[in-house]
């Protein structure tokens, strides 16, 4: 979760400010949502991932599920596929997850009933990059219609995403291959400051004519945590296919939370729909980002300074919440036992826990960490 | 050519397809008597003062909007708990249950379902009234379990077949697992009476059979939570160790909020807490962890002791309005010069009643009046108005003469 510099959480002043106009408006009640969602969130949130112009928005071939944050959407889309991808109830099509990834991707689709998930190269820890050869040969060996998780920006762990140039590559491969894309959409704006840069690899492929979904969350970018705000936009080739995906998605939801809770939904729509309040987010989401991004700059000036030995440019070529620094469990033990700094034994750092206050220390930790433990 | 060609387009929802179909009608007089939300007695939607009140308390501490813990708010699981179980309860003051937030009454009924799917090997047949909600079948079909059936309603007195439910109750193999409404049975509004229950807690301890209660309308059967919670309290203090699921979209009014729990009665508490761990591992591949904003609300009423006692003259205030349409409803097709016998809409108890109209009579009911209900015969009484009431009983006089 974000923090600002004082090491608190966040609620972002659109937020409160739309929760206020919510409290006030005396029209508004408590009754259920339809089973896919609030309308007004549903579009609004659909048109964010793929853009104000993006062409399957115009030929009318998109449709959206509101769901209980990104998880929720995964779990509907994983749903979906077992009853109907590649053949009726196929829990053998096989599921490739980035290796690493966000431990629950794995659950997520294990308890769906896939009984075939694989990992896929990704993260290439000695060149602390994408390893993108790795990951282009596991798409070339999938077996043809298997399911590809992609993290659409903020490769969570490792703050790792493939360049505009590299996302054509893996599009291509995928395209000859019939793989199906199921991005992963969980800091659109959050990672850059852009909401267009963050959604370019999930738009590229729509232009490429791809059939696709997009597990979205607004946990994040709107600072909605618990609230549970996520959708999964759905791109097909045409509106009726959309039309029947969305009927058989509706009965999914309905044997899962029947329809889905609305304040988080009326917040995000509402900010959604209007230009000044839209603008407002904006500004805010901007905040977090460059928070993140300042934290990485100088947490870097800083092990450059030191000396600390290996290179340290990945700090701020990666992206998003998350860095994975390269420590090993040793250095991370050294990290947690001595200097009481708390990460993952993976070496991933959350970005938000640095502060202006704390990022010396921080920095001269890592520089002894590395030095005394090898 | 598209991955989804064959992909067949699903039916409408029976229950949320009425509302659908209702919206769609320009008749004035239209009434919807589909899904179950209570309406006012000038036919609009109640927002609870008890609830206003707690949004304003909670707008007004400023708090932060952390994830909260997978099992959901500690301060609204513990006073659902207690809710249920009573505060002099030994089961809750032991600490031998576990209850962890769900996404209203279906999300408590799948976590429920999904739980009984991985754990509970002795069976995969989860028996249900005959009839029951339309979304338990499918609710327990999507777990990966399958469903049998007890016979309750008897459609030659619109009340409990009670010799029939007994008979079959004491077939049901050892073991399996069997369903009960709580309260206010839906769609048939037909509970048992106590003394009804406590053969039907005997029975059921002498199968050995694991009870699953749904109960989804405390307080707003009777408009009293400890009268409405009887049956769950009975059959624990039997020694039967129930499992639970509850709604507060019905009862505190909070249905778009989606706030729910799932409550396991354990053997200790250290039985609890493992099975509380297992439930986390089932909830967060599910959603991650549930939303707060109507944990929240609920859980200030519940544990705010002023808005609490509001809360309790609301949900009694509730129950009261549709008691008497109920009764106003009899009158007025006494009025029209019905022949039948209506008592049981008097009889029966809760949000629904099960007229005992036909298919035929529903079908002439909707494209004639204007008047939607489930095709089952099913109304919820809360979309009865004093305003209506006259129009209903005059069109149900007019297909059943």
């Amino acid at each position: 979760a974000y923090r600002t510099d004082e090491g608190q959480p966040w609620v972002l002043p659109v937020v409160k400010k739309v929760e206020q106009m919510i409290a006030n408006d005396n029209s508004l009640n408590h009754e259920y949502l339809p089973i896919l969602g609030l309308p007004e969130f549903r579009a609004n949130a659909s048109r964010i991932a793929l853009g104000d112009d993006s062409p399957a928005i115009k030929e009318n071939r998109i449709g959206s599920v509101q769901s209980l944050g990104g998880t929720g959407a995964l779990r509907i889309g994983a749903e979906f596929l077992k009853r109907w991808y590649n053949g009726n109830n196929n829990t053998a099509t096989p599921i490739y997850i980035s290796a690493p990834s966000w431990e629950n991707h794995n659950s997520v689709f294990v308890d769906a009933g896939f009984k075939d998930i694989r990992t896929y190269h990704y993260w290439d820890a000695a060149k602390r990059g994408l390893d993108l050869q790795g990951l282009l040969d596991d798409m070339e060996k999938a077996p043809e219609f298997s399911i590809f998780i992609l993290h659409a920006c903020a490769h969570n762990p490792t703050g790792t995403d493939p360049t505009p140039d590299q996302w054509k590559q893996i599009a291509a491969v995928m395209k000859r291959r019939f793989l199906f894309p199921f991005f992963d959409s969980a800091y659109q704006g959050f990672a850059s400051g852009s909401l267009d840069k963050d959604a370019w690899a999930v738009r590229y492929f729509v232009s490429e004519g791809f059939e696709l979904f997009c597990a979205q969350s607004f946990s994040k970018n709107f600072g909605l945590y618990n609230e549970r705000v996520g959708n999964l936009t759905v791109v097909g080739k045409d509106a009726d296919n959309v039309q029947r995906v969305l009927s058989q998605m509706e009965k999914i939801v309905r044997t899962t939370w029947s329809n889905p809770p609305s304040q988080g939904a009326r917040i995000v729509a509402t900010t959604l729909s209007s230009p000044q309040l839209f603008a407002e987010w904006y500004d805010n989401v901007k905040t977090m980002a460059d928070r993140v991004l300042l934290m990485r700059s100088e947490l870097r000036s800083r092990l450059e300074s030191l000396g600390t030995p290996g290179t340290w440019n990945h700090i701020t070529e990666q992206i998003g919440m998350f860095s994975f620094t390269g420590l090993n469990p040793k250095q991370v033990e050294y990290m947690i036992k001595e200097k009481h700094i708390y990460l993952m034994a993976s070496g991933r750092i959350n970005m938000c826990g640095l502060t202006t206050k704390n990022l010396d220390y921080v920095a001269k930790s890592i520089h002894e960490a590395v030095t005394k433990i090898q | 050519s598209s991955w989804w060609s064959h992909v067949e387009m699903g039916p409408p929802d029976p229950i949320l397809g009425v509302t659908e179909a209702f919206k769609r009608d320009t008749n004035s007089k239209k009434m919807n008597l589909g899904v179950g939300a209570y309406r006012d007695d000038n036919g609009k939607p109640y927002v609870l003062n008890c609830v206003r009140k707690a949004e304003a308390m909670i707008a007004s501490k400023k708090m932060d909007k952390e994830y909260l813990p997978i099992g959901g708010l500690a301060d609204f699981t513990r006073a659902s708990a207690e809710l249920a179980l009573g505060e002099n309860s030994e089961a809750f003051k032991s600490g031998r249950y576990v209850t962890v937030q769900g996404i209203s009454g279906t999300g408590s009924l799948r976590i429920g379902a999904n739980f009984l799917q991985r754990f509970f090997k002795s069976s995969r047949d989860v028996y249900l009234p005959k009839p029951s909600w339309g979304n338990h079948t499918p609710i327990f079909r999507d777990a990966g379990l399958q469903l049998q059936a007890y016979r309750y309603y008897d459609p030659k007195t619109c009340s409990l077949d009670f010799s029939g439910a007994m008979d079959d109750i004491s077939k049901i193999p050892e073991k399996s697992i069997i369903l009960l409404h709580a309260c206010a049975h839906n769609p048939t509004g037909v509970d048992p009476r106590q003394e009804q229950w406590k053969e039907m807690a005997a029975m059921v301890k002498k199968r050995n059979l694991l009870v699953y209660f749904d109960m989804a309308y405390q307080g707003f059967a009777s408009g009293d939570i400890n009268r409405d919670a009887w049956a769950v309290r009975y059959f624990i203090e039997q020694g039967i160790n129930v499992i639970l699921s509850q709604s507060y979209a019905k009862n505190m009014g909070l249905y778009g909020e989606r706030a729910g729990a799932f409550t396991v009665i354990c053997s200790d508490a250290e039985e609890a807490k493992r099975v509380e761990s297992q439930l986390k591992i089932l909830i967060r591949p599910m959603y991650s962890n549930p939303p707060l904003n109507g944990a929240r609300i609920a859980s200030m009423i519940l544990n705010t002791p002023d808005l609490r006692k509001e809360w309790l003259v609301e949900v009694k205030g509730m129950a009261d309005r549709i008691i008497s349409m109920r009764t106003q409803l009899v009158s007025n097709l006494k009025k029209e010069g019905s022949s039948h016998n209506w008592q049981h809409i008097t009889d029966q108890i809760g949000m629904f009643c099960f007229t005992g109209l036909k298919p035929e009579q529903v079908e002439r009911l909707t494209k004639e009046f204007s008047i939607y209900m489930t095709k089952d015969g099913r109304i919820s009484v809360a979309g009865v108005t004093s305003g209506n009431v006259g129009y209903l009983a005059h069109a149900i006089h007019q297909v059943t003469k």
